[in-house]
């Protein structure tokens, strides 16, 4: 029975983490970036490809270090407290996991390619203004022994800088996922300006060539690979939101022992103690769903979308309030560019936005709850 | 223990119960009138009622957990969690109920002699006692500690005079433990005993009070020249405090998890709601998702806590934690059954039985145990280490 507990080696694997973040990727290395105008470190990727983490979900045979999900949610979630920038939910966690549920040569090789830090990775689905994969209606047209790919994606999340594309595309009775470098001929990639600062694009296809080999999975049957991979990866992103309400809630109650006001620190005041601590109460709740996500996918993905969108439902919640709380806890200077708390915020949001907000899950939920 | 051998103790344990529990008890009753107490003067309200508890009680199912030799069934954490898979599957009614179950008997397990043990648990566990708690005080509310209920040492026994009051089921219990002062000079923490009271004296007095949901569940309790034996305490005299901390975070923990109906057996929101309403409203739907998912992920982490303590990881205060969470989690609960209960909800035993003395009751669940303000005062100090 698997526990909801984390084990020795998973608290190593926080510990060592922690460590590696808080040196090579704090807070102030994101701002760094962002001031730089830039939205990826290859450096830090190469070094955390290293330490294994870009094969987190990598079969050991493809040059992986196949730690499971839980281990891929303790390093998102570790990612999330210091903000690090990375292309670890695209390519290691989603790209990966669609991969791995095909498995054949092809695959494999790719998955070498993501555990090396080799190849990134993008997942372009998001077409309207809201995560709907139902909906596609970018058409991918048979055309000899291919299919020609025109439409338009949107929210691509890290789909400037990925050498690759995972797009998903309507085919004659189905949804078809293709697996296509992202500089293939017809594609325009328009990089957005984020709130967070994070890589994120707007693509349009124009009679992209595509064949059967760059079809990931079956023709008009994306969902069998590309479902476990929405898994992970809302998974991750939970994770990395309850780690980011972790960060922003350790700089408000930090903030909260130091400051003076009246005389005294402003923690003294019930008011804001006990709005702290109901803060506490919540990150420590979703944590739990965190934790039942991780154990659900490795120990029976089969039945583990509950468990997702609860913890995709439960984080986007949190992060919100511990950000929101974050800034007005801080007061005037939580508002200030200069200040890290900001960032907290923007990436919240978009956190919350990416594969699904509340409503989608929470509507998951009610379905899988009956009603 | 390895998974065959639970796999194994899952078959026969649904054999068990496939023999040993009553038809009538599997109807999952988790209202007033389904509850078993036990006590003395106990009056079962069915032959399946009695042969249910006594039935459990001989293979110490009463008390799951507990060691064998105190009346339980000695279960491992793992077979606790098969324990109530299976009791769920066949939606079997608890057997028993009591707060000597809650509360006191995980007090006596950890602070008690081995000769208390053996004298107070098994009677407990075979629903022949039933206790009731004297902790609050007209004056020792939130401030728990402040109680003046006091203890004269008269040699071979305590001489006890006081009140107490918000003593659940005070009126029905046998015996009663109790907060009481045994030296007036100490800091207020440090001059309390903990004493186990035989209620059928004559210095013992019970008084039930009505409550907003029409019924008295609370009393009054009067102790006059009450006397009290020495061996009637546990713990050390003027450690009290200790005792009564430790039993408050496993009271705290069956708030939040009873109440709130998390502890396995709970039906989805959605589905209770929709058997008076049969197209929910958007905002009442909306709502009652809301309500789910943190109630799923409440119960989540009230599992994890469980599994932490087994695995040797002290979860510290997160008994005020869940208490909160779980209480706060009930009223909002039991709000939407209002909703959606509609005019139907509004009458005492109406069409939907106790539904709104049900949703009264609930208001209380914030409030015994540590108010909501204490718990998060609570976790402001020991686990924020906020500035007092």
């Amino acid at each position: 029975m698997a526990k909801l507990v984390m084990t020795e080696e998973e608290t190593m694997l926080a510990d060592m983490a922690r460590g590696f973040l808080d040196g090579a990727a704090p807070v102030s290395a994101f701002r760094a970036l962002r001031d730089a105008g830039q939205t990826h470190d290859a450096d830090l990727w190469k070094e955390m490809a290293g330490m294994g983490w870009a094969g987190v979900l990598v079969p050991e045979e493809a040059g992986g270090s196949d730690m499971g999900q839980a281990a891929a949610n303790i390093i998102a979630q570790e990612m999330g407290k210091t903000l690090a920038v990375s292309p670890f939910l695209s390519s290691a966690v989603i790209a990966a996991t669609a991969l791995r549920q095909v498995g054949d040569a092809r695959a494999m090789q790719a998955l070498g390619r993501i555990a090396s830090g080799e190849a990134t990775y993008a997942l372009a689905v998001d077409e309207g203004i809201k995560f709907d994969p139902e909906a596609t209606e970018m058409e991918a047209v048979a055309d000899g022994n291919g299919f020609r790919l025109t439409g338009q994606k949107r929210f691509v999340v890290d789909g400037a800088l990925a050498d690759r594309l995972l797009v998903l595309a309507r085919t004659a009775n189905g949804l078809t996922l293709f697996d296509i470098p992202a500089d293939r001929g017809g594609i325009a990639r328009q990089a957005t300006q984020m709130i967070d600062a994070r890589d994120a694009a707007r693509i349009s296809f124009a009679d992209v060539q595509a064949t059967g080999e760059d079809v990931l999975g079956t023709v008009d049957s994306a969902m069998d690979v590309l479902k476990p991979a929405l898994a992970a990866g809302q998974a991750a992103l939970a994770a990395e939101l309850s780690g980011l309400s972790a960060g922003a809630f350790g700089m408000t109650v930090g903030y909260l022992k130091e400051r003076k006001q009246f005389g005294i620190e402003i923690g003294r005041f019930q008011a804001l103690q006990h709005r702290a601590a109901h803060l506490w109460c919540e990150i420590e709740v979703t944590a739990s769903a965190i934790l039942n996500a991780g154990r659900m996918l490795d120990s029976d993905p089969e039945h583990a979308e509950l468990a997702v969108s609860l913890a995709k439902a439960r984080a986007t919640d949190t992060a919100k309030l511990a950000v929101i709380e974050g800034v007005q806890m801080h007061g005037g200077i939580g508002m200030t560019d200069a200040y890290d708390m900001g960032f907290y915020m923007k990436r919240a949001r978009v956190g919350a936005e990416w594969l699904g907000d509340y409503a989608y899950h929470a509507e998951r939920v009610a379905a899988l709850r009956g009603f | 223990m390895s998974e065959a051998s639970l796999e194994g103790f899952r078959a026969d344990l649904r054999a068990w119960l496939e023999e040993n529990c009553p038809p009538q008890m599997r109807d999952g009753l988790m209202t007033e009138e389904g509850i078993c107490w036990g006590g003395k003067d106990w009056v079962f309200t069915s032959a399946a009622q009695r042969d249910w508890l006594e039935r459990c009680a001989a293979k110490g199912y009463t008390v799951p957990t507990w060691p064998v030799e105190y009346g339980g069934a000695g279960l491992s954490r793992d077979q606790e969690k098969i324990f109530h898979q299976e009791m769920a599957r066949i939606n079997a009614r608890s057997p028993l109920q009591s707060f000597g179950i809650w509360m006191l008997g995980p007090a006596l397990l950890h602070f008690g002699t081995h000769e208390q043990k053996l004298h107070y648990l098994p009677p407990i566990a075979r629903g022949e006692v039933r206790w009731c708690q004297g902790y609050s005080e007209p004056g020792a509310g939130s401030d728990l500690a402040n109680v003046q209920t006091k203890g004269e040492d008269r040699g071979d026994y305590w001489l006890v005079n006081g009140q107490k009051i918000w003593t659940s089921y005070a009126d029905k219990a046998d015996w009663i433990f109790a907060l009481v002062r045994t030296d007036r000079e100490a800091p207020k923490h440090k001059g309390i005993s903990f004493l186990l009271i035989d209620m059928a004296q004559d210095g013992v007095e019970t008084r039930p009070i009505k409550m907003i949901s029409g019924i008295s569940p609370f009393c009054e309790t009067f102790f006059t020249d009450a006397t009290v034996p020495k061996d009637q305490i546990v713990g050390e005299v003027n450690r009290g405090w200790d005792v009564a901390k430790y039993l408050l975070t496993h009271e705290r923990e069956m708030i939040s998890g009873g109440a709130a109906g998390l502890t396995g057996t709970g039906r989805a929101l959605g589905a209770v709601l929709s058997e008076t309403m049969e197209e929910l409203d958007a905002t009442l739907r909306a709502d009652a998702m809301r309500c789910e998912i943190d109630t799923l992920a409440i119960g989540l982490t009230l599992e994890r806590y469980k599994d932490q303590a087994e695995a040797g990881q002290g979860a510290g205060d997160a008994s005020a934690m869940l208490k909160y969470m779980g209480t706060e989690l009930n009223k909002r609960r039991h709000e939407l059954l209002m909703t959606a209960g509609g005019s139907d909800a509004l009458e005492w035993d109406g069409p939907l039985g106790n539904r709104a003395g049900d949703w009264l009751r609930t208001k209380a669940n914030s409030i015994e145990g540590g108010t909501s303000e204490v718990m998060l005062s609570i976790v402001s100090r020991r686990v924020l280490g906020l500035p007092g």
